[in-house]
């Protein structure tokens, strides 16, 4: 006797809407018991995790602040994934999209030039990311080679441009030989909404595409290509929809966001260009546009959730001593469920007794 | 030693990671299911395999460990793209993404520390023929393991009878299971097969490649292996001559920094990555042109069998 997966005659609307939620519970279960394992109570750094930074107006912000990369990421993400397109190196398109924006704000820098600096930082930050993602877009299309690989392989040659830059051409000459970029001018710099906090316009900014994606999604021709070409691409062929142009499409949507994602963590929270700018945002994109169910509401709730977990780990590691990589153990844990509650959307178990299925010849 | 020995020697190190995890990968491939999280598997192998032979003293035992450790990251993978039918790609990713953190909080313990290198063979007489002699008769066992592996995968896919159901499974997993063959059981095998090689390709890292183990330090080495697969358009033959190609781009690019010739380092970092993008352009552009593609016809595709 075991037990196998059957097709549902119909998707569960019921467990659609539950799964994200099954899923967290579940990875909070197995955060405790590797607490537990690492020696630690497991109430008391669940709740370091994930309420203490609920509780005071700073860590708030600080929640806000690294949800903006996150929430921007993932929706352009999610487009690709919608249609079938897997664009994995989201992480080298915010990073190209940090360099090429800070390529103008190095270049004024110290002179008199005036308010058009952050605009014009923020198109070519979007530009950069475009671009960039156009390369494994062009290559699968042009040639068939696999964006997976492509899009991930550019990944680490972007990290290389940064820091070829900000070592090179680009250090700060009073900068003590760290490879940093001197301090961008205010005009180069995204205003904070408050002050004595980090929150900024960006966050405004991420909330405007999440309702421009929402209606891109639900309420264009495009976005209707774009889930017919994943959901039917045989359909899709028969309806005259172009897929390659797709392909080109979400990857420079992704791209482009990715990218401004990028200049304005460089512009804002950073201040100025140096390694190290993401601790794995265009990674951590892909869990939240899953989570979110590729849903750009969603994925706003998702990428809040997902901050949540990584100001908690720095909370946890400063006052608990648990090692920062618990974060990244975490949130493959959560992709982990996600991906298997959806997977109870579209099926369900059946017990499948020993004499049925030998007759059927399955093991 | 000269340098060209010297040189011929530091490519076959740099190879065998690739061409460990990528004839595994293979494999897995050819039964018809695509494992994105090769770099997961690889570096949970490293730590896991670092660790064990740091408290045994025993390479034999590291390289054991950091087998199973691959082989049991990858069962995670097999239970939810086979067991619960999530979507490839996306397991893949989180594989990796889940490796990565995992092993850094394994190996947190570890970072700094060095251990004893694994043993090169050494044959009177023949090692000491020069220019060849330490290149075929003077490596460590990881690497006539690796290629025997590759002989092994080669035999096996082509030359026995599980061979052609694993590869029937790969290409028609409908008529396979319509034959009465367990399409789930054996994908699950080869997956666990696949995160073996991985793990023992990471675990080779610490153990014969450098003397310790550093956060991270598979650096890309399980995508490439990827790349690697494509490459060889399946083929295990030509997996070796891939794998032995990248090894290459990655000792020239560490000499050429040595010689100062004024390139930025980054540059030349960058090589490795830069030959894959334009390898699988070129592979896939030749493929196109010429027989159609010669990927497993159900590579990826998920397979639930019906009553």
């Amino acid at each position: 006797m075991h037990i196998a997966l059957e097709r549902r005659a119909e998707r569960s609307a019921t467990i659609a809407i539950a799964s994200p939620l099954i899923a967290i519970a579940l990875t909070l279960v197995t955060m405790a018991i590797l607490f537990a394992i690492l020696g630690k109570n497991p109430i008391t750094a669940l709740g370091v995790y994930f309420l203490e930074p609920l509780s005071d107006v700073h860590s708030l912000s600080e929640i806000a602040v690294k949800a903006t990369p996150l929430v921007m990421i993932a929706v352009g993400l999610a487009l690709c994934y919608i249609a079938n397109v897997w664009n994995i190196g989201a992480e080298g398109q915010f990073l190209i999209g940090a360099v090429c924006g800070s390529w103008i704000a190095v270049k004024t820098q110290g002179t008199d030039a005036g308010v058009w600096v952050l605009p014009a930082m923020l198109v070519a930050g979007a530009v950069g990311g475009a671009l960039y993602a156009l390369i494994p877009a062009f290559c699968k299309v042009r040639f068939g080679a696999s964006e997976i690989l492509t899009s991930l392989m550019l990944v680490y040659v972007a990290e290389l441009i940064l820091d070829y830059l900000v070592r090179g051409p680009w250090r700060d000459p009073n900068g003590f030989n760290f490879p940093t970029t001197a301090e961008f001018d205010s005009v180069a710099t995204v205003p904070t909404l408050f002050a004595d906090e980090r929150l900024h316009a960006g966050s405004v900014i991420a909330l405007i595409v999440v309702m421009i994606a929402t209606v891109l999604l639900g309420r264009t021709i495009m976005g209707f290509e774009i889930r017919v070409v994943g959901a039917a691409p045989r359909a899709a062929r028969f309806a005259g929809f172009d897929s390659d142009r797709l392909v080109i499409v979400t990857f420079l949507i992704s791209g482009a966001l990715a990218g401004l994602a990028g200049i304005i963590e460089v512009a804002g929270p950073v201040g100025h260009l140096q390694p190290g700018i993401s601790p794995g945002y265009g990674f951590t994109a892909i869990i939240v546009a899953f989570l979110g169910r590729l849903n750009p509401v969603g994925i706003l709730v998702a990428g809040l959730f997902l901050a949540l977990t990584f100001i908690g780990g720095e909370n946890a590691q400063i006052s608990m001593k648990v090692p920062l990589d618990l974060t990244k153990v975490f949130q493959g844990i959560l992709l982990f469920y996600v991906l298997a509650c959806d997977s109870l959307i579209l099926y369900r178990f059946r017990l499948v007794t020993s004499r049925a299925g030998a007759a059927h010849g399955s093991v | 030693m000269g340098l060209f020995e010297a040189i011929l020697l530091s490519v076959i190190a740099a190879s065998t990671p690739l061409l460990l995890a990528a004839s595994g990968e293979l494999v897995v491939e050819r039964s018809g299911v695509l494992n994105l999280g090769i770099e997961g598997m690889m570096i949970m192998g490293a730590a896991c395999g670092f660790a064990a032979a740091y408290f045994t003293g025993s390479i034999t035992i590291g390289a054991i460990a950091g087998a199973a450790a691959g082989a049991g990251t990858s069962a995670i993978f097999a239970l939810l793209t086979l067991g619960l039918a999530v979507n490839q790609v996306a397991a893949g990713l989180a594989l990796t993404i889940f490796g990565i953190g995992l092993s850094g909080l394994i190996g947190a313990n570890f970072v700094g520390e060095r251990i004893e290198q694994a043993p090169h063979l050494y044959i009177p007489v023949l090692t000491d023929i020069p220019v060849v002699g330490k290149i075929l008769f003077g490596e460590d066992a990881f690497v006539y393991l690796s290629i025997l592996l590759v002989i092994g995968i080669w035999w096996f896919l082509y030359r026995t009878r599980a061979g052609l159901i694993l590869r029937a499974v790969g290409d028609n997993h409908a008529s396979a299971h319509a034959l009465g063959y367990p399409v789930l059981k054996i994908r699950a095998l080869a997956v666990l097969f696949g995160g073996a090689c991985a793990g023992l390709g990471g675990a080779y890292l610490p153990l014969a490649y450098t003397p310790f183990f550093v956060p991270g330090m598979t650096a890309g080495r399980g995508w490439i292996a990827l790349a690697l697969v494509v490459f060889s358009s399946w083929k295990p033959g030509r997996i070796v001559i891939g794998a032995y190609l990248f090894g290459a781009v990655t000792i020239l690019q560490l000499h050429t920094q040595a010689l100062g010739l004024g390139i930025p380092s980054q540059l030349m970092s960058s090589l490795p990555y830069l030959a894959t993008v334009i390898v699988l352009v070129l592979i896939s552009r030749v493929r196109s042109s010429t027989a159609g593609s010669t990927a497993p016809a159900s590579l990826g595709m998920v397979f639930v069998p019906d009553r």
